[in-house]
């Protein structure tokens, strides 16, 4: 209950109090729909951080024409985003919903770990084997996932307190049922298709799944009513239940779709490395938060999108692949991301309190004055 | 006189200690404003609240024309024609108008593409677009965000919205607490051209001057209990205040 209130204090706090007495201005009159759509999406922070990235990308190009604006290294720098991609989309789901899930990472690497076993017990080389692993992986990430829903909608503890909690759990099981040992027999058919294959002579496989499950992703949440709920459910609970959206159940189909989606990224690690590299994703919840927040969608639910987050998460990785290939010392990436990660919460910070006022909602427009006023 | 549509008989509810309800009757008839006033804590939103689906009540009946219900769900009461505006609106704030309208209640695509779970975006937006123009409400945007508007529009979607799924029974809380002067106008018109339809109004407000402009009866509530039930033609604004606070007593139920 008094979880409630401080929900509502923070929307209030976004949108201003009720404001008061309205005055009957000439702009009363004036009823006209907005005209055009265009200019609201250059005012998206999606979009200012999309014209950075590509700022980025062109300082980088400039400083190594001949190594970092490559084709091949484009390739390898979507290649090497493609599994946190995957994990982007869930995620951008749950932090609309106004949750948050730590669990990713681990999750991915108990689904990697249970597929990994089963296939290595099933035995063989092909697409049946390889079919099971898949299947294993994503009923493994799906069940973490259910898991996680079911205690943050029905017992009512708190998403990250859920989410920490499982992904200790799950990191836990993983290292006891293969004795913390990694498991290094991947069926041959997923490490030579999905792990490094291409296809259209030179497009990553795996990055092709990403992008699928992206435009899956972004149809879901942006067109459907499904994608209407989970905004409805972040940006008020409370309206939503009274309208009869199915709040529980809701949340734990959003959370079920992260674990899945971690599941898949389980199959796409093994397939990628070889291994079920226990002990290599330990940061990976943090970078997936990190995109999808440099990326617009606001940690106080109700906004945000897809786009963003896949632009949120080439800038950390072009920062790192620019540094290394211009001889900085690539530790300044982390230095750099961080950066950009309070900037981004800054500007949700300015949005939401520029639209209690209905005013402008550009960063750009934002720096301008506040340089005038200063 | 009519049967009422929706009534209720001895409900009470304790928060704690507080009896927000105590023993209360209430009927509404159709094709009647309906006000229900009182001091501030005297148990109006609880009331509606109850009598809307959002609250249980610890003991008391409730009867929607003429048959006992057990309101648990709002769902159960908008499947019933009872629609309500609550005195914080209970919008979505980062959801455009139309979106709130329609919230729960998605016009979904014929064929493949309702399949694939999407919404029929322009009948929702030309439907909203008329409902809103028919209550006068200056909603200027169909595609901002609810939260970026002024108190007065969101009560003015908050209104439209209830007012254009119910058919038996309105409760408005408080509608014209934001308001200016020609969007209350508005507001009262509306509640007018509501129950001209035969539909029930129940109007709280704080504002004896609307209260007798629109009401065809009064309740007064005091300290969770019923002080008054009275015909407005038929009592006067210093009885009202009188029974409000206690001064007075009359009519009671
Ligand atoms: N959720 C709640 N928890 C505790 N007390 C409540 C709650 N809702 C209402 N009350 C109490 O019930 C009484 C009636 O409140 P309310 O129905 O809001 O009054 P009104 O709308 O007439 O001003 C008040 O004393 C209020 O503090
Ligand atoms: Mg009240």
């Amino acid at each position: 209950m008094s979880d409630d209130v401080r929900e509502d204090d923070i929307k209030k706090a976004e949108f201003g109090p009720e404001a008061g007495p309205e005055t009957i201005s000439i702009n009363m009159a004036v009823e006209r729909e907005s005209k055009s759509r265009v200019p609201r999406i250059f005012k998206a922070q999606a979009f200012q951080i999309f014209i950075v990235l590509i700022v980025i990308v062109i300082i980088f190009s400039i400083m190594a024409p001949n190594t970092f604006a490559q084709l091949s290294n484009l390739r390898l720098v979507v290649q090497n985003a493609s599994i946190l991609g995957v994990l982007g989309v869930g995620m951008t789901f749950i932090i609309i919903t106004s949750g948050i899930d730590l669990s990713v990472g681990s999750v991915l690497v108990f689904s990697g770990v249970v597929s990994a076993m089963v296939m290595r017990a099933v035995g063989g080389d092909g697409w049946g084997v390889a079919t099971i692993g898949i299947l294993v992986a994503i009923a493994s990430g799906l069940a973490w996932g259910i898991f996680n829903g079911l205690l943050i909608s029905k017992a009512k503890v708190p998403p990250l307190i859920v989410t920490l909690g499982s992904l200790g759990m799950a990191l836990g099981l993983a290292q006891i049922i293969t004795g913390g040992i990694d498991i290094r027999q991947v069926p041959s058919v997923l490490t030579s298709t999905i792990g490094y294959g291409n296809v259209l002579g030179g497009i990553p496989i795996i990055s092709v799944i990403a992008l699928v499950v992206i435009l899956i992703g972004a149809f879901v949440l942006h067109k459907t009513k499904f994608g209407l709920y989970t905004y409805a459910i972040g940006s008020s609970e409370e309206a939503a239940r009274r309208v009869g959206v199915k709040v529980d159940r809701h949340l734990i189909k959003v959370y079920g779709m992260s674990g899945a989606l971690a599941g898949v990224a389980g199959i796409l690690s093994l397939s990628q490395f070889s291994t079920t590299a226990i002990a290599g994703q330990s940061q990976t919840n943090l970078n997936v938060i990190a995109a999808v927040v440099i990326g617009g969608t606001s940690l106080f639910g109700g906004y945000g999108t897809i786009f963003g987050t896949v632009v949120g998460l080439f800038i950390p990785a072009v920062l790192q692949n620019g540094f290394v290939i211009t001889g900085v010392q690539p530790f300044w990436q982390q230095v750099a991301v961080g950066a950009v990660l309070i900037a981004a919460v800054y500007v949700d910070q300015v949005r939401r309190a520029s639209a209690a006022r209905g005013a402008s909602t550009s960063l750009w427009r934002h720096f301008f004055a506040r340089r005038k006023n200063t | 006189m009519s049967t009422p549509v929706l009534e209720a008989r001895g409900i009470s509810r304790a928060f704690g200690h507080v009896r927000a309800l105590d023993d209360l009757d209430f009927e509404v008839y159709p094709g009647e404003v309906t006000a229900l006033i009182g001091d501030n804590g005297a148990g109006k939103s609880t009331l509606v609240k109850a009598l809307s689906g959002n609250l249980a009540i610890d003991t008391g009946t409730i009867t929607f024309e003429g048959e006992e219900i057990q309101l648990t769900t709002p769902m159960q009461a908008s499947a019933l024609g009872i629609e309500t505006v609550h005195q914080d609106l209970a919008l979505a704030p980062h959801l455009d108008p139309v979106q709130n309208m329609y919230l729960g209640r998605e016009v979904m695509n014929k064929g493949i593409a309702g399949f694939f779970g999407t919404m029929n975006t322009k009948a929702m937006a030309k439907e909203s677009r008329r409902a809103f123009d028919e209550l006068g409400a200056t909603v200027r945007s169909l595609t901002s965000p609810v939260g970026s508007m002024s108190g007065g529009q969101r009560q003015a979607i908050a209104i439209a919205r209830a007012v254009h799924w119910a058919n038996k029974v309105v409760f408005l809380d408080e509608p014209t607490a934001a308001l200016g002067v020609r969007q209350t106008k508005n507001v009262l018109e509306t509640i007018r051209r509501v129950r001209d339809k035969g539909i029930a109004v129940v109007f709280i407000s704080h504002s004896m001057p609307h209260v007798m402009e629109v009401s065809d009866r009064i309740q007064v509530l005091r300290l969770g209990h019923r002080a008054a039930s009275l015909d407005a033609k038929d009592t006067n604004m210093e009885e009202l205040v009188g029974l409000m606070t206690g001064a007075s007593t009359r009519g009671a139920a």
